[in-house]
């Protein structure tokens, strides 16, 4: 095992051994703590799949974030009031089920991605960073503005929703549940990048000049990479509102997509592990500079800075060298 | 609805729109010179509006506070450049992206930690205050109508200084080639500075002519680098002309669509319906013109280059 | 006419006031060599450009086996048969020469992608690859870092990318250049044993190379073919004379 597979290693056994010791020391607050990290690192798998190994800038994955955050909030609150969604032609009720909340934001976000995505891809470059930002905020404006599901207050849902036999008001099994997605999801994007799809997507980054000569289309490659990244990113949405049991225009950000961008970018760019590490770091510096001031965003904008200008490949790339985790 | 109630709106939508052209021009300059895109524009906007805050409430002129918030955004951009900015050119645009959003994190903080978390004012001065009537009996404020004249004033001086001065050439010069410049014997480094010293000054000044119509608080800047951002696309990067058209088509269509939808929606809905749908689509509408430009000219209505 | 598996039809390209292409009429038959030369700047990779896709011609038409492709996309012509090489190499440097030739197979072989095997344990895209690396010599360096090969080796990558599309016809940019003497002439050797399976049109500033290899060639000044013929006649044409040796007609 090479240093960086020991350190991601070493990273998983930490996912696993915190949160159970804090079971037992009884401490929930360590739990929920590992839990977002936990969370929001999945969210930064999904835009990893775009930026890594896409080379697609997003800076409007908030924008998938905050719809799986609203398909869990739409549903739970008609669930919780009792009052189905729409009667006419058919009747659809909201529900509490986490599986089938999943389900919805996965594809509500797999489709908002697939018609950004379509729009935005025509340019590349700086116009497709500008774009997806701005597409993230219209989707933000229009959260705040539509006051169906609480406008600029959000929607809160009073019990967190239920998954078959796992009682989810329980910290460490709610942990649990995230915990497992996460490491599915991570498996996958390890088999989807040595797969032909990440064969010929990762080449379309290099040169797409070289992915059309041998008769293939970025374009398309491109566009799925970027559904599939937005899905994920959605299904952490829906999760990130569970967590929280709250869902506010918050999560369409601009904010939120540079922050998923910085668990890329603070644990390092296509590694498999970046944004676990990122986001675990994230939440930590988070947790202690916040402690110590108020105004913790200065130190991590510094932390940021220097990590761009002088450290280039991240956390892991400092720890384990450089090299891509694919090969 | 009355016709000047509409006519307001236009104007409001003009002035809107000359407000983001100010905000445009300087990130489609240093885009255009430096290849370099800026995420934190948005912080000299608000730099130039506290400055003007702070000093309006000090000396009670707002003149002088125009001129603090021009010197201290273009003071701000110059040294950030010479610290941070420069060392991005050569880097790909992602490195770029997050240097820039780290200099917002340093910017919006740093402000906070200085003025605190509560919005300031700053007043129209009372020269400025009050409506004027136009011709048509128009009622219409003559702060905003003296805004809409400022940015056309500075939308012919940019023209100008590019089509006609010695530093416009270099900046032509600069978007063609960059070696090329170099070796006429350019300072490449010193009109770097320069230029990007030019935008955030445009962005201060920007920040402080909204300031006194809005709070001045921080993070007041990021919404409008967004539009702003809206606006280049539909303009196409690196153009002058393109900015001023794609701002005033943003500042129109947010403004008039925010009145006009409403209504629209109400002839065939209940009226709170109407007001919520319409508004909320309303919100949409410049990201929807952003769409179909990107669907018809994907380098936008002046963009030569991708 | 059916048997012309590449032409050029009246093929016009303007840069502003520069011309680059002006009237260009070309083919390629089966199992040829035909030789693109001319000095820098005559135009020869703005027309390999408009054969290969990525530049569209503002007059005439591209045929590739009797269709027009004139309209189509680089990928498309691609799928069509036509494998191209590049002069500045495009390859995807952080991947190893296997993944590039593996792309080129995956290319080929069109869908299914597959998003969850691993692309190298497919035996359909491996073995491609694999063939194509030894046919080229590039077998010992399978599993190098492309960034890490030398100029000619890039070179004969991109060849051995092109094999493994199986094209109905090659259109090489300077396959020899940074081969060096050996190089070169294992090259020369393969090119010429390639032709029998799909012509190529070959631009080249080789010019032992070219003589040594080529069935026709074309030369191409200003944006003009000003001659095309068998060697011997290229070699005694007055206006070939005229354009590189600056001798008098």
């Amino acid at each position: 095992m090479n240093r960086e597979g020991m350190l991601n290693a070493a990273v998983l056994l930490g996912l696993i051994s915190v949160p159970l010791w804090a079971w037992a020391a009884d401490e929930p607050f360590i739990i929920t703590l590992t839990t977002k990290a936990a969370v929001l690192a999945l969210a930064g798998v999904g835009l990893n799949i775009a930026l890594g190994l896409g080379g697609l800038v997003s800076l409007g994955h908030a924008a998938f974030f905050g719809i799986g955050g609203y398909a869990m909030g739409i549903l739970a609150s008609h669930a919780q009031t009792f009052d189905p969604i729409m009667e006419a032609p058919f009747l659809i009720e909201g529900t509490k089920s986490m599986p089938v909340i999943w389900l919805v934001a996965v594809i509500a976000s797999g489709l908002a991605a697939l018609a950004i995505g379509a729009l935005s891809l025509r340019t590349s470059g700086v116009y497709f960073i500008m774009i997806t930002l701005a597409f993230g905020q219209m989707l933000y404006f229009f959260a705040i503005s539509w006051p169906a599901y609480g406008g600029e207050d959000g929607l809160s849902i009073y019990v967190r929703n239920g998954f078959p036999g796992l009682n989810t008001l329980d910290p460490i099994q709610f942990y649990g549940i995230v915990f497992a997605i996460l490491l599915a999801v991570l498996f996958l994007t390890a088999r989807l990048a040595r797969s032909p799809f990440g064969l010929a997507l990762n080449a379309a980054r290099q040169s797409a000049v070289r992915v059309e000569t041998v008769g293939l289309s970025p374009y398309r490659l491109r566009l799925m990479a970027f559904v599939i990244s937005g899905m994920i990113t959605g299904l952490a949405g829906a999760l990130f509102a569970d967590l929280n049991r709250f869902v506010s225009p918050t999560m369409f950000s601009w904010q939120t997509s540079g922050e998923i961008m910085i668990f890329v970018i603070l644990g390092g760019v296509a590694r498999l592990f970046g944004p676990v590490v990122g986001a675990v770091l994230f939440i930590l510096l988070e947790h202690l500079l916040g402690g110590l001031s108020d105004f913790w965003h200065i130190y991590l904008g510094l932390l940021l800075l220097l990590i761009v200008l002088f450290a280039r490949g991240g956390v892991i790339g400092l720890l384990a060298g450089r090299g891509v985790a694919h090969d | 609805m009355s016709t000047l109630l509409l006519a307001e709106q236009v104007l409001n939508g003009l002035q809107l729109g000359i407000m983001l052209f100010l905000m445009a021009a300087g990130l489609t300059l240093v885009f255009g010179v430096m290849g370099l895109i800026n995420l934190a524009h948005g912080s000299l906007y608000m730099i130039g509006a506290f400055a003007a805050a702070a000093v309006a409430g000090a000396t009670g002129s707002f003149l002088l506070a125009l001129m603090a918030a021009l010197a201290a955004a273009a003071a701000a951009g110059a040294l950030v450049e010479m610290l941070v900015i420069r060392r991005l050119y050569d880097r790909d645009h992602l490195d770029q992206v997050l240097a820039t959003f780290a200099l917002i994190l340093i910017f919006s903080e740093g402000t906070r930690w200085v003025f605190g978390s509560f919005p300031l004012y700053l007043n129209i001065p009372d020269y400025l205050a009050g409506p004027i009537t136009l011709p048509g009996g128009i009622q219409y404020p003559l702060y905003r109508l003296t805004l809409i004249g400022i940015g056309l004033v500075i939308a012919l001086g940019l023209f100008l200084l590019i089509s006609r001065t010695r530093l416009g050439i270099q900046i032509r010069a600069g978007e063609n080639d960059r070696e090329m410049i170099a070796a006429l014997g350019v300072d490449i480094s010193k009109l770097y500075t320069i230029v990007f010293a030019l935008g955030a000054a445009l962005a201060g000044l920007a920040g402080a002519l909204v300031g006194a119509i809005q709070s001045v608080q921080v993070g007041m800047g990021e919404p409008v680098l967004i539009l702003a951002f809206v606006v280049i696309v539909i303009g196409g990067i690196g153009s002058i002309k393109g900015a001023l058209v794609g701002a005033i088509l943003v500042g129109l269509t947010d403004t008039l669509g925010g009145l006009l939808l409403p209504a629209l929606f109400a002839q065939f809905m209940e009226a709170s319906a109407a007001q919520g749908m319409g508004s909320a689509l309303a919100s949409m509408l410049i990201y929807i013109l952003m769409a179909v430009v990107l669907v018809v000219r994907p380098t936008g209505l002046y963009g030569a280059r991708a | 006419m059916t048997n012309l598996v590449l032409q050029t039809v009246g093929i016009s390209k303007s840069f502003g006031a520069i011309k680059a292409s002006r009237d260009i009429t070309l083919d390629l038959r089966p199992g040829e060599i035909h030789a693109l030369i001319g000095p820098n700047g005559a135009g020869k990779s703005t027309l390999i450009a408009q054969i290969a896709g990525g530049l569209a011609p503002d007059k005439g038409k591209v045929l590739l086996d009797g269709e027009d492709v004139t309209g189509l996309s680089t990928a498309a012509r691609a799928r069509r048969g036509l494998g191209r090489t590049f002069q500045i190499s495009a390859l995807a440097m952080e991947d190893t020469v296997l993944q590039n030739a593996a792309l080129g197979a995956l290319g080929a072989r069109g869908g299914p992608f597959g998003m969850f095997r691993p692309a190298l344990s497919d035996p359909t895209l491996r073995d491609v690859a694999e063939s194509a690396l030894e046919r080229v010599g590039l077998a010992d360096h399978a599993a190098t870092r492309t960034a890490e090969l030398s100029h000619g080796q890039r070179r004969q990558l991109e060849v051995a990318v092109a094999l493994t599309l199986s094209p109905k016809a090659f259109v090489m940019d300077e396959p020899m250049a940074g081969l060096g003497g050996e190089g070169s002439k294992a090259m020369t050797g393969f090119l010429d044993g390639l032709r029998s399976e799909a012509p190529i049109l070959l631009v080249e500033h080789d010019m032992d190379a070219v003589f040594a290899l080529a069935d026709r060639i074309s030369v191409l000044v200003y944006g003009e073919v000003i001659a095309t013929g068998s060697v011997d006649e290229v070699r005694a044409n007055a206006k070939v004379r005229e354009a590189y040796l600056g001798e008098e007609v």
